[in-house]
């Protein structure tokens, strides 16, 4: 029914006509209004998804500072050191496969078809026997010895190279397994996030003991015990191999180790995980002994140790001076506020060895030796760095961990708490030093898959879609031939998103994402409660939406853009104003133990360091039961409490042992725990 | 009269605060510019509802003199101050977009065939794009009776104040 070619009259057509139009540009005007809302809704969450998840990554640098973990980690090392050792240790012969095992079969030497089944057997949601992990692993490590640190790889037999990153996430193989026609290299980060990160490293090992010459795998900053830790990964080999998962974790930290840091294609384009520094050499890094940096969360020991081996103060483990108090020139960080180096971190900045004694003190360490040999500070055997092992270890930190930037220069990346911004002169820098004409890297989330920047001489690839939630982004993968031309192939795993509108796949991510950030809200409420109420002169509980949005800023500080994000946290304001005890019982959740003025502080504490507490219960359970023991449940929150300052009663954690059902005989079950504390929405919208 | 002055003032930085904000989320490199070609998304994120020709005029006003594909925070704030201060390009009421809605279903049915609003915003007024009539099809036909029950979908539709 287009405009109405009556010809009754003229001035009724007309205006019949003029009215029509008048409509269409209502609606459009309309729905115009209404998409770039939801194009802001749809940015505001990716900056919250962002925010949270980069804030969770310094926070796991941070609480590496704690030295206990120090010493566990070179305990490690030293083990590693012992390479003729290790094959008697592991001694797989020994685990035998039990009766009614279904899972898939390998036997040594791999053929292509082994690993193809192993793909399938993991599609059909098999799993594979712990005696075959350890085996494979093994081999893994055998083969990756014997590469270098950096891998060549030639387009020169016409054939199409694909480069993947982050896959995290299952891949779906639409572009087809390895093979001889079929080179792949794979960028780092195969774990943590996803459920089934140990079935994808089995797979890609597979496939790189079939195809050595054609698979080339590059480290991510993932492949590292530290971080697995945090983000999952620890927890999800515990889980489905339980005995067999402590040796199977050892096994794999060596394997990450020995992961090779780069690799370059025809001479020409360099792949690497993270991003580059100034400094960054690939002769030297060609050089170094890769595998003598486990994590590239620890730093080797400077050489001015004191006799106790305690660190300078100021210093922390990634190599940034957190006592250098000139601010992160605001252009670098999202918000207009600058955010000084110096507050991000209070905790970080007391020195570690005070902080220790203290801990030491409350805690009443005991005479069991377990627990002492986490938290004892003499240390017979100091291993002492050298100036050069700092230098490759910033090497391969900035491989692994750095951001490229649109601002010139290279700073450090606060954001990770390891690594470097890089801008547009280093990258011109670097490539021509090297002579390369493009850097490949992976190792943020991208929405469409992949990204260019700098002049288009940096390519972001990101292979896990979906990676925040269902619908949040799509995975890409590119692919070059001899004329080294990126082709992209980008993809959204989900059979429903496609039938989703973009409406239904905003609000999907975005709820995801509130949901989040309430829960980040809530695990601050006491320090938003004394801010608010700082700048409520009048006492009627009250404040303006522009107080109640530099007040969450400053608190918060995330740089998020909270006017923006107001009508979403915040359900009920009154001309203008928010009545903020108001709104802190809407954020609430639904609370399995009851609130009392003594649990209040220890409740926060749980929820804001929820990871944290995670992560050092998990290093405390030295022998990876999933068990700890009420005292060393008691003796981690005291540990906790008094690095972070907060006063926590001994009541207050007896009631809350007493609160949850531990059926265990006196040991606490870390993930009932862990669970117990999950944060449930009392609103689901 | 200083109360009132206080209250104007108070006013007018959360207006700048606003449009800061507002700003900033598309700032992608931190330098205070934006890509021209995303000013109406921000423009009608802060509330405003104007026309696509609205719009050219606004960027008139905004633009240097050569354009270089950027606008800076620097002129956009003042122009954008002066038209949240104005209340220009308020948002359509609900009744009068169902009364735009009437008006191209002339045969007052209730409803409309997905060919007779493709029609109408592809040829009349501001066309969409393809990707727009796509995007709006998408959510607006019911897809059991494959028609586009305009009263219900103005009301899903609904965008909340900011």
């Amino acid at each position: 029914m287009g405009c109405g070619s009556s010809t009754t009259t003229v001035d009724y057509s007309l205006k019949k006509s003029e009215r029509a139009m008048k409509a269409a540009i209502l609606i459009q005007r309309w729905y115009r209004r209404y998409t770039a809302h939801l194009e802001v809704r749809r940015r505001c969450t990716w900056t919250i998804f962002q925010s949270i998840e980069y804030s969770g990554e310094q926070d796991q640098i941070k609480v590496r500072t704690l030295q206990k973990m120090e010493l566990k980690g070179m305990m490690f090392e030293k083990e590693i050191n012992e390479e003729m050792e290790l094959e008697k240790y592991y001694d797989f012969e020994n685990i035998h496969l039990s009766e009614g095992y279904k899972g898939p079969h390998l036997c040594f030497p791999l053929t292509a078809s082994h690993a193809a089944a192993l793909v399938e057997a993991f599609r059909h949601k098999q799993h594979l026997h712990a005696r075959y992990v350890l085996q494979l692993l093994l081999e893994t490590w055998k083969l990756l010895k014997l590469m270098p640190n950096i891998n060549r790889v030639s387009t020169c037999y016409n054939k199409e190279i694909t480069v993947c990153g982050d896959l995290k996430i299952c891949p779906s193989w639409h572009n087809g397994l390895p093979s001889v026609e079929k080179p792949y290299i794979f960028n780092g980060d195969y774990v943590d996030r996803g459920k089934d990160s140990i079935e994808i490293l089995m797979i890609l090992f597979a496939f790189l003991l079939v195809y050595p010459n054609q698979v080339h795998l590059n480290r991510g900053n993932h492949e590292d015990y530290i971080v697995n830790l945090r983000y999952g990964f620890t927890k999800e080999v515990m889980q489905k191999y339980k005995v067999h998962g402590k040796k199977i974790l050892r096994l794999l930290q060596i394997v990450f180790s020995w992961l090779p840091l780069a690799t370059i294609i025809d001479q020409k384009i360099l792949i690497i995980h993270g991003g580059i520094s100034r400094s960054t050499d690939l002769d030297v890094i060609a050089t170094i002994d890769r595998h003598k940096y486990v994590s590239a969360v620890k730093q080797p020991k400077r050489r001015k140790t004191t006799r106790q081996g305690q660190r300078q103060p100021g210093e922390c483990c990634c190599g940034i001076n957190r006592n250098d108090s000139s601010p992160v020139p605001s252009t670098y960080r999202s918000g207009s506020d600058s955010r000084p180096l110096n507050s991000i971190s209070k905790g970080v900045r007391l020195s570690v060895d005070k902080e220790l004694e203290r801990c030491r003190k409350q805690v009443g360490l005991s005479d069991d030796t377990r627990v002492s040999l986490l938290l004892s500070e003499s240390d017979t055997e100091q291993y002492e760095a050298s100036e050069l092992e700092n230098a490759e270890w910033k090497q391969v930190v900035d491989i692994l961990w750095s951001d490229p930037v649109n601002q010139e220069g290279c700073i450090p990346n606060v954001v990770r708490g390891g690594g470097c911004y890089f801008g547009p002169d280093v990258t011109k820098e670097v490539l021509e030093k090297h002579n390369f004409q493009l850097l490949i890297r992976s190792h943020e989330c991208k929405q469409d898959g992949y990204e260019f920047c700098h002049n288009r001489k940096v390519l972001t690839i990101f292979s896990a879609s979906n990676y925040y939630e269902e619908g949040s982004n799509r995975g890409a993968y590119v692919r070059m031939g001899p004329d080294l031309i990126p082709h992209f192939v980008q993809y959204q795993s989900s059979k429903t998103t496609r039938k989703l509108t973009m409406r239904q796949r905003v609000s999907r991510v975005e709820r995801s994402a509130i949901r989040d950030l309430r829960e980040q809200l809530f695990a601050h409420r006491c320090d938003l409660l004394r801010a608010f109420e700082q700048c409520d002169k009048t006492k009627k509980g009250k404040i303006s939406l522009n107080d109640w949005a530099n007040t969450v800023e400053s608190v918060m500080q995330l740089g998020l853009p909270w006017r923006i994000l107001r009508s979403q946290l915040v359900p009920n304001t009154t001309d203008g104003h928010i009545d903020y005890q108001a709104w802190f019982e809407h954020l609430a959740i639904e609370q399995p133990i009851k609130e009392t003025p003594q649990s209040s502080s220890l409740l926060e504490t749980l929820y804001r360091n929820r990871s944290n507490l995670e992560t050092i219960f998990r290093l405390i359970d030295s022998d990876s039961s999933g068990l700890i023991s009420f005292e060393e449940f008691r003796q981690t929150w005291k540990l906790l409490s008094s690095h972070l300052n907060t006063e926590i009663s001994d009541q207050a954690i007896s009631d809350l042992a007493r609160s949850i059902d531990f059926n265990k005989d006196g040991n606490i079950d870390i993930n009932e725990f862990m669970e117990a504390f999950r944060l449930v929405d009392r609103n689901p919208s | 009269m200083a109360e009132e002055r206080e209250i104007a003032e108070a006013m007018i930085s959360e207006i700048h605060k606003k449009i800061t904000d507002a700003f900033d989320v598309f700032d992608h490199e931190y330098n205070k510019t934006v890509d021209v070609r995303e000013i109406g998304t921000i423009i009608r994120s802060l509330g405003c509802c104007p026309s696509e020709g609205e719009l050219h005029d606004i960027l008139a006003e905004i633009e240097d003199e050569e354009p270089t594909g950027y606008i800076n925070f620097d002129r956009f704030l003042p122009t954008m101050t002066k038209v949240l201060m104005e209340r220009r390009y308020r948002p359509i009421p609900e009744d009068v977009l169902l009364q735009a809605f009437e008006v191209l279903d002339q045969e007052k049915k209730g409803y409309l065939m997905p060919e007779q609003l493709t029609k109408f915003m592809s040829e009349e007024g501001e066309p969409f794009t393809q990707e727009e009539m796509e995007e709006m099809l998408s959510a607006a036909v019911d897809p059991d009776k494959n028609v586009i029950l305009y009263k219900d979908y103005v009301t899903m539709m609904a965008v909340e104040a900011p």
